[in-house]
C-alpha cells in the first residue's frame, strides 16, 4: 500500500511542492538577517481523544545552523517523532483539483526550561517552557537572531500557553544524510489538550506589514468544528474545504507512519492563510467538542489577564475621586431647593 | 435667605477653585519640560518616550531600560550620524556616550551634555529595527 500510494504522490507531490511548498507551518522562521520569506507553509493539526496531533515540515534551507524556527505549542507535548511521508501531501491532494493525477487519486538558557530535546534527522528540536522574556533569551543564546516584532509575538503566546517548539537543522548533519535545500522533514507533535488550537500571527513574524502571507492549515476533527475567527475570506483566511473526510484519505492516512491513531470517521477542514502579515494578529481557535463555543482567549483576542493596577492607574484614579467629589459638592451646593420652599404652605 | 444664598455660591466658588487647582496640578504634571535626568524604557522594540526636551550645555543623563528579550542600540546624532550607522558595520559602540548598547533585559546609563540648539534623533540601527520604529527624537533648546 505504501509504496502504491508512495508512487501514485510522488508526481502529485512535486507538482504540489513546486506549487505550495510544504516547507514549516505555523512557525517563525528565523534567520541571519531576520526572518527568512517563505513560499507557502502546509499544517496538520487534527484532533481525536483529547490529544492535538501536530503534524508539519521542516525545510533544510542551507548553511550552517544560522536560523531556525520557533513555533508556540497549545502545551506540553507527549511526544515528538519523525511524521509520515506522505501526510501533508495527501492531504494537499484531497482538497485540491489534481487533474493530471486524476486517475491515479485513489490510493536552556536563562529563564526557558528544556522539557524535551528530541533529535530527528538532522533536526534538533527542544521543547521549551518559559515567558517571552526567558524564551528569547533563550533563542539568542543559541544563534537565533530574533526580529524587532520578536519580543510583542512571543509575549502575545507566552501569555496563553508558555510551551514552545525551537527547531534547527544541524547543517553538517544534514550534509551527512545528503540533504539537499528544499528537502522537508515531517515532524509529528502530539499535544494532550482540551481544545486544538493553531498559531496564525506566529507566520507573520519578522515579516513587513505588506508581505504577503500563504499557508494551508488542515484540520482533522471528530465532528465538524467551530472556529474563532470564522475564516470569511476578507480577515486572511478562506474556507477552502469542509466536509467529512472520505475513507480513502482515513485509509491512507492512517497507513502513514505514526498515523495509526486516526479515526474511523472524521471531519475534514482546509483553511487557507492568504493575508497580508498585517492582517495576521489572532490565532485559530477550534471547538472541536460540538458546543460551537471556540475561545477568546485562544484566538488572541481576550489575553488572560491578571488585573494589575499599576501607580500610574492609582494617580488617575485619586485625580479622577477628586474631581467627582468637587462636582458633588457643585451640585449639592447649586442644585439644593432653597430652604423657603420646602416650608409648608400653611 | 440671602445668607444661605451667600453661603452656597461660597461652596461653589470653592469648588471650582479645587477644579482649577486640580487641573493645573495635572496639565503641569503632563507637559515635558528640559529635563537632567532621563528615563528611556525600551519595550516591543520601542522607545518610551519616543520624544524628550532637553537644555543646551546642560549635562543630562539617560538611563535606557531595555525590557525586551533581544538586544538593542540606542544611537543619538544627526542625519549623518544616523546614515553612517544605517551601512555601517561597526558591531560594538561602546566608546561614545551617545551610541550606546542595550543588551537584553539590561540598563544602560549614559551622560550627554548637548552643545547646540535643535533636533537629533536615537534610533537602534539593528537589522529592521528602525522600520519597525525604532526612532526617537530629542529637542534641545
Amino acid at each position: 500500500m505504501r509504496r502504491r500510494l508512495a508512487m501514485a504522490l510522488s508526481g502529485a507531490a512535486l507538482a504540489t511542492i513546486l506549487v505550495v511548498g510544504p516547507t514549516l507551518a505555523c512557525g517563525g522562521l528565523i534567520g541571519p538577517n531576520g526572518a527568512v520569506n517563505l513560499v507557502n507553509t502546509t499544517t496538520l493539526a487534527a484532533y481525536h481523544d483529547g490529544v492535538e496531533h501536530y503534524v508539519t515540515a521542516f525545510q533544510f534551507q542551507g548553511g550552517g545552523g544560522a536560523f531556525g524556527s520557533i513555533t508556540p505549542l497549545p502545551g506540553v507535548p507527549s511526544s515528538i517523532e519523525k511524521g509520515g511521508d506522505w501526510t501533508l501531501q495527501r492531504l494537499v491532494r484531497e482538497t485540491s483539483p489534481q487533474l493530471d493525477f486524476q486517475r491515479e487519486a485513489t490510493p536552556a538558557a536563562a529563564g526557558a526550561v528544556e522539557i524535551m530535546k528530541v533529535r530527528i534527522d538532522a533536526l534538533d528540536i527542544t521543547v521549551l517552557k518559559g515567558g517571552a522574556a526567558d524564551v528569547g533569551q533563550w533563542a539568542q543564546a543559541h544563534g537565533f537572531r530574533l526580529p524587532p516584532d520578536a519580543p510583542e509575538v512571543l509575549d502575545f503566546y507566552a501569555k496563553r500557553s508558555p510551551i514552545f517548539l525551537a527547531a534547527v537543522f544541524d547543517a553538517d548533519a544534514a550534509a551527512a544524510r545528503g540533504q539537499a535545500i528544499g528537502d522537508g522533514t515531517p515532524v509529528h507533535v502530539t499535544i494532550p489538550t482540551p481544545n486544538p488550537w493553531v498559531p496564525i500571527r506566529i507566520l507573520a513574524l519578522g515579516k513587513s506589514a505588506t508581505d504577503q502571507i500563504n499557508a494551508d492549515v488542515f484540520l482533522l476533527t471528530d465532528r465538524a468544528p467551530a472556529f474563532l475567527p470564522a475564516p470569511t475570506g476578507t480577515n486572511g483566511m478562506r474556507l477552502d474545504h469542509s466536509d467529512a473526510a472520505t475513507q480513502s484519505l482515513l485509509d491512507d492516512l492512517r497507513s502513514d507512519r505514526g498515523m495509526s491513531w486516526v479515526p474511523a470517521s472524521a471531519w475534514l477542514t482546509k483553511i487557507a492563510v492568504d493575508a497580508q502579515a498585517s492582517q495576521l494578529s489572532y490565532d485559530l481557535a477550534i471547538d472541536a467538542s460540538g458546543q460551537g463555543m471556540p475561545s477568546y482567549v485562544q484566538a488572541g483576542f481576550d489575553a488572560p489577564q491578571t488585573i494589575v493596577v499599576e501607580s500610574a492607574t492609582w494617580t488617575r484614579l485619586v485625580v479622577a475621586s477628586i474631581l467627582a467629589l468637587a462636582l458633588l459638592i457643585l451640585v449639592v451646593a447649586f442644585g439644593r431647593p432653597r430652604a423657603g420652599r420646602l416650608t409648608p404652605a400653611r | 435667605m440671602s445668607r444661605n444664598r451667600a453661603r452656597l455660591i461660597g461652596a461653589g466658588l470653592v469648588s471650582l477653585a479645587m477644579l482649577f487647582t486640580v487641573a493645573t496640578i495635572v496639565l503641569a504634571a503632563t507637559r515635558p519640560g528640559p529635563s537632567t535626568s532621563i528615563q528611556i524604557v525600551i519595550h516591543y522594540s520601542h522607545f518610551d518616550p519616543s520624544t524628550v526636551l532637553v537644555r543646551v550645555g546642560v549635562p543630562v543623563t539617560f538611563t535606557i531600560r531595555n525590557d525586551d528579550p533581544i538586544d538593542h542600540e540606542w544611537i543619538v546624532g544627526d542625519a549623518a550620524v544616523q546614515q553612517k550607522h544605517r551601512v555601517g558595520t561597526e558591531v560594538v559602540h561602546d566608546t561614545l556616550p551617545t551610541e550606546q548598547m542595550i543588551p537584553a533585559g539590561e540598563t544602560r546609563v549614559t551622560t550627554i551634555t548637548f552643545a547646540q540648539a535643535g533636533t537629533l534623533q536615537y534610533i537602534c540601527h539593528l537589522p529592521g529595527h528602525e522600520a519597525y520604529g525604532m526612532a526617537g527624537l530629542v529637542t534641545i533648546r
